[in-house]
């Protein structure tokens, strides 16, 4: 007898429940045990929650929870084909970037590479100290032969950072000049950003190839994109309502006010976003290793694996040292910004 | 004082710039029933009480003469600055007609509004709105930047002004290396290098600190002399609007008190409010000479006078020639010819504003 028989009897439903009975499906383990125990006392202690399952054991119509796992499984697994049919040629360009990226570095000798990245970074902070810094960090990395790795990892941000700021400041610009969209956007936001990133990779899993560089391209730039779009829009919200309105009493068009007032005033924030995109991206470039993308994060989850203490330390310490690199980086071309923009 | 002669002596001349014919605008929801109400005769308070709408500007008429500056005066809430919005319609009216040059500015389509906003008026803002990641000379180049105009060629015209306000050699340093005055003075150069026949200048010298202000303001004068220039100036200072102004507008609540040639209002003020107003200002020092003399309508200069004064000093200046002495009589010159004479019991009384004797008679 289950608890909530009494429910169902005093509705008069019992011959509704009993005649859409299709016999016992399979038994849940907590079934299986109970069975193995006997039956119980009734005790108002153990009143169970009138969950679906408790109801299902009253009534045979009512269904239990797993079917509702079963149902959304079926449901994605049915739009699996159509989605899988218009995401794959949009997104294979992904996989050829990623993979032409991850070839390039691989290719490029290291005394190649280290003058162009220095090259780079001082183009972006105008600074020594910082092409000392990095230089420092690199060698170290390349010394102890974890070089080709961070150059795996490396490639794979440079590509998805880029994207994400390719599609994120048009969105971020979209959003600031429409509060409806705007509205719109951000619990999308607020779910990419709360959204555990392993969740990410399941339904990416069902729909791409696990070997396809794209699947965690995907998964990297849904989760790093958020901080730029919205710092994008939070910037041209917050340029300066005089000037704006200087922009208009001269007869500025949208298109010169967008590209020669609001970006440029909407910069530092905008840089501010990049700065935390790049750090996400590398905070999934590692969790993104567990679906075949490869770099330091790969020498991490081997530490896990195989319980390799020494391995996954010293690659889990290259990925700080990469952090820290592109953090240093892009935050000081993000202060000089700042100094030229004082007010 | 150049300026002020020639003022005086064209203003009849001057032909109306910019007109404005019952002018309303209401802010909220529903503007236009709203509007219904102000004219079926709801006050300011009214609207707000029972309707929850913000009347901002009620019933304005004025006639802005070109080359002249008309000062619109008023304290914070009386909508002069959404007044001077309304010229370049940076704010539309809920209903109205403003007129530039003969032409219905509400009429213009987004193009020709564009136009005109690069072409026939620029602006001039409180706190600058200059653009920070610009030099000097790219700020004040930006009104011609905006038409199309190659760089070399809009430097140039920039540099030029920049000079002219006092600039020269500042034009590759960027705004926050300046003082709050020069900034400003870079702004004046932005709104100049349009080479717009009309200025608008938002409470211009507002932010700066009093002898800046007064530089900025003999700048203003000193440049108005030279390009006539059609201004509009917004204030909430009753000294730099008598200073400035050859036609005073005086706001108050959105709604006109009175408006005319400053040194009529100073003298025969229509409003209690008004009283209030000039009752704290140096008179002195802002009525000349002509405001209080008496015309010679004809008859021959007297012979009793101890001199002679022109007619546009400050009652101030003729006070120290006269020594403080209320007995004498002057003879008012204008252009080399007498056209008046000035009894200095006259002057005297027109020291006193109307409202202070007033209370005085009151009071004992």
């Amino acid at each position: 007898m289950a608890t909530y028989d009494f429910l169902f009897d005093n509705l008069g439903l019992r011959a509704w429940c009993d005649a859409g009975k299709t016999g016992d499906g399979p038994l849940s383990m907590a079934d299986l045990l109970a069975k193995a125990n006997g039956p119980k006392e009734a005790s108002i202690w153990d009143l169970p929650f009138p969950s679906l399952d408790a109801l299902n054991d009253a009534c045979g119509r009512v269904a239990q929870s797993r079917d509702l796992t079963k149902g959304v499984e079926n449901a994605f697994l049915a739009v699996k084909n159509p989605l899988q049919f218009v995401l794959d040629p949009i997104t294979q360009p992904l996989s050829w970037i990623l993979e032409f990226a991850l070839y390039t570095f691989d290719v490029t000798p290291w005394w190649l590479m280290f003058p162009i990245l220095m090259l780079v970074v001082f183009l972006a902070s105008r600074s020594f100290r910082m092409v000392g810094l990095v230089v420092a960090c690199l060698g170290f990395l390349a010394l102890i032969d974890h070089y080709d790795y961070a150059m795996q990892t490396l490639a794979i941000i440079f590509v998805c950072a880029f994207l994400c700021v390719l599609m994120g400041v048009p969105i971020g610009i979209a959003m600031s000049r429409s509060n409806t969209l705007q509205r719109l956007t951000i619990p999308v936001l607020d779910m990419l950003q709360t959204l555990p990133a392993f969740v990410y990779l399941i339904p990416l899993i069902f729909l791409f190839s696990v070997t396809e560089p794209k699947l965690y391209g995907i998964a990297i730039i849904l989760y790093a994109i958020v901080p730029v779009i919205r710092l994008t829009d939070l910037g041209i919200r917050l340029v300066d309502e005089e000037v704006i309105e200087a922009s208009d009493s001269f007869g500025m068009t949208d298109r010169q006010k967008l590209f020669g007032v609001q970006i440029p005033l909407a910069l530092p924030n905008i840089m501010a976003g990049v700065n935390q995109t790049i750090m996400m991206s590398l905070a999934m470039v590692v969790i993104a290793s567990l679906v075949s993308a490869p770099g330091l994060g790969v020498l991490v989850l081997r530490g896990i694996r195989n319980l390799e203490l020494g391995v996954g330390l010293v690659s889990g310490l290259g990925i700080v040292l990469l952090a820290i690199i592109l953090d240093r980086v892009t935050k000081a071309a993000l202060n000089r910004i700042n100094a030229a923009q004082k007010n | 004082m150049l300026h002020r002669k020639i003022k005086a002596g064209s203003a009849l001349t001057n032909s109306v710039k910019i007109s404005i014919r019952d002018l309303y605008k209401v802010f909220g929801a529903d503007p236009q029933t709203a509007l219904e109400h102000v004219l079926n005769g709801a006050s300011k308070a009214d609207l707000l009480e029972q309707y929850s709408h913000v009347l901002g500007l009620s019933d304005i008429n004025v006639d802005m003469r070109e080359s002249e500056i008309t000062v619109i005066m008023g304290l914070s809430g009386s909508g002069k600055s959404t007044l001077i919005r309304h010229l370049n319609r940076l704010i539309e009216p809920t209903q109205g007609r403003i007129e530039v040059d003969g032409d219905n500015v509400l009429a213009y389509d987004e193009a020709q509004l564009r136009t005109m906003r690069r072409e026939v008026m620029s602006m001039v803002f409180q706190k600058f709105a200059l653009l920070p990641h610009r030099t000097v000379a790219e700020n004040a180049g930006t009104t011609l930047k905006v038409r199309g105009v190659a760089q070399r060629e809009y430097l140039l015209e920039a540099h030029k002004w920049l000079s002219r306000v006092g600039l020269e050699g500042f034009d590759k340093h960027y705004p926050h290396q300046l003082s709050g005055g020069m900034q400003q003075r870079v702004g004046i150069a932005r709104a100049l290098t349009s080479n717009a026949p009309i200025m608008l200048m938002d409470e211009a010298f507002s932010a700066l600190d009093p002898l800046i202000r007064t530089d900025m303001q003999d700048l203003l004068l000193e440049l108005q002399t030279e390009l006539q220039k059609t201004i509009v100036f917004i204030t909430h200072d009753l000294d730099e609007a008598l200073k400035l102004a050859d036609h005073l507008v005086i706001l108050k609540d959105g709604q006109i008190i009175q408006q005319g040639e400053p040194q009529h209002i100073l003298l025969n003020p229509n409003d209690t409010y008004i009283e209030d107003f000039v009752s704290d200002i140096n008179r002195a020092r802002v009525l000349r000479v002509r405001s209080i003399m008496t015309t010679l309508d004809g008859t021959n200069a007297p012979s009793n006078a101890h001199g002679e004064v022109d007619f546009d000093d400050t009652l101030e200046s003729l006070i120290s020639t006269s020594g403080g002495d209320t007995s004498h009589t002057y003879l008012v010159m204008r252009d080399g010819a007498p056209v008046g004479t000035l009894d200095m019991k006259n002057l005297v009384k027109a020291l006193v504003p109307r409202a202070a004797s007033e209370a005085g008679a009151r009071k004992y």
